[in-house]
């Protein structure tokens, strides 16, 4: 008895306790990205953005999640509704799964498992049942049609998503996220990061990752000019919430993604002090709020795209350049006898 | 406990926590939000007038042609997973073989794009 309780109970307890830090932390994390996205947004359009709910606006968020809360939850009388209930909960839950994995500092992770990264991927793909399952059940013709061309963009970015995970693969030789972290190690600081050897993987993988999150300039299934809000249009009140949780929970994923893979995860710039003392947690954030930082600023200076030259960009462009880029890299890494 | 419960029980843990917190978000306003259902609010959203029929209506063929674009090339994605992860024990022969099935799928790609299944116009 003794044994079972020191061998299941306690780590079912701490890995419970892990999970709950962990998540806690990324909410209260989003909620404030979510506010510098707002901020960003306004201060490049010369607005002053959320400054009323506290000290600077700084309550925004939480405002708004009460505001939710106590808002009037309609599920219309035609929709299927337990698919359209089930939707939200799909999406945010598999956006939060995926978080599972992802090394936040050497060791600070829920389960290291070795094929993290294909996990990731795994779980993000699912993520697009989530729409086509709210799209569907609303049985409304905004959402339906929102629905599909949600379905059909995040699918082609996905493609280019995987062909530049495989790059960053080749260069490593494992699928475990924390080894990826630790092979961008190396006595030139942030000059060993794969940023610099895969460039233009790096921006492909930002751009897909816009695409693929549905955000601006490529928010096509949210559309408010055609589509009023996609396939978001019968949801109120917290269904709503989770969607937009989802998906901002998603974005954070993606931050997190193009640091792991390509700006050396929790590693100091300089592995000298004073850079070295300040503990990876705290370059994790910072990296993860940098490119945060260049989404929101896509966001607030980039035109919509139109939905027949997203669909080119991804693959009359993304698909062959990434496809090219994988024998290229495999090509010289096989020539200089690089590979690991 | 064993190797692979200790690897992946914590994923399932996590994905039940997430679970929890997203329920109790989703059951919330049910919960305490005033709710007036009538005919107009609970009908299907419409621009100004009411909905006709069912709106599961017939759509664009080009949809289903990106699906199965979808699924060739992410199975690809997929299979060099493993070719990825063991390259450098793999050797010439190991690209050779990669490049050569790379270029089948690329000849594929190539007849898709002269076949007008990537255009929307």
């Amino acid at each position: 008895m003794a044994e079972f309780f020191w061998d299941y109970v306690v780590p079912f307890l701490i890995i419970v306790g892990q999970s709950v830090l962990l998540l806690s932390t990324l909410l209260v994390l989003i909620a404030y990205l979510l506010y510098a996205d707002r901020k960003v947004w306004a201060a490049v359009q010369m607005r002053r953005g959320p400054n009323v709910v506290g000290p600077w606006g700084l309550l925004q968020s939480f405002a708004d999640l009460l505001k939710f809360v106590v808002k009037e939850p309609v599920v219309p009388d035609t929709a299927n509704k337990g698919v359209f209930l089930l939707a939200p909960l799909v999406m945010c839950i598999l956006a939060l799964a995926a978080w599972a994995v992802v090394p936040v500092a050497e060791g600070w992770v829920i389960a290291d498992i070795n094929v993290g990264i294909l996990y990731i991927f795994a779980i993000s793909s699912l993520g697009v049942y989530g729409v086509i399952m709210g799209g569907w059940a609303s049985n409304s013709k905004y959402p339906f049609l929102g629905a599909l061309r949600s379905a059909a963009q995040m699918v082609s970015y996905e493609v280019s998503l995987g062909f530049v995970i495989i790059t960053v693969l080749l260069l490593v030789g494992s699928l475990n996220l924390t080894d990826i972290v630790l092979a961008q190690q190396g006595d030139w600081g942030l000059f060993n990061w794969f940023w610099l050897p895969l460039f233009p993987m790096l921006v492909v993988f930002f751009i897909s990752a816009l695409a693929e999150t549905n955000r601006p300039p490529f928010d096509l299934p949210e559309a408010e000019s055609e589509l009023v809000a996609g396939f978001m249009v019968e949801y109120s009140s917290t269904p709503y919430l989770l969607f937009m949780l989802g998906e901002y929970v998603a974005i954070v994923l993606m931050c997190a993604l193009v640091t792991i893979l390509f700006l050396g995860g929790w590693l100091p710039p300089f592995d000298v002090p004073p850079f070295n003392w300040v503990p990876g947690v705290v370059w994790f954030t910072l990296k993860v709020c940098l490119v945060f930082y260049m989404f929101a600023m896509v966001k607030a200076f980039v035109p919509r795209y139109r939905y027949d030259q997203l669909m080119r960009l991804g693959w009359k462009v993304f698909l062959p350049i990434s496809l090219f880029m994988v024998a290229a890299v495999a090509a010289v890494l096989q020539l200089m006898g690089w590979a690991p | 406990m064993p190797e692979l419960l200790q690897d992946y029980l914590p994923i399932a843990i996590f994905i039940g926590v997430a679970a929890v917190i997203a329920l109790v978000l989703m059951a919330a306003p049910f919960a305490v939000a005033f709710r007036n259902p009538d005919p107009e609010k609970m009908s299907a959203y419409e621009c100004g007038f009411n909905a006709f029929d069912d709106a599961r209506m017939k759509f664009d063929v080009r949809f289903y042609l990106v699906a199965i674009l979808f699924i060739i090339f992410d199975l690809e994605v997929a299979f060099l997973f493993p070719w990825a992860v063991a390259f450098g024990d793999l050797g010439w022969f190991g690209f050779w073989s990669m490049m050569v099935f790379l270029g089948v799928l690329t000849v594929g790609f190539i007849y898709e794009w002269r076949k007008g299944a990537l255009e929307w116009d």
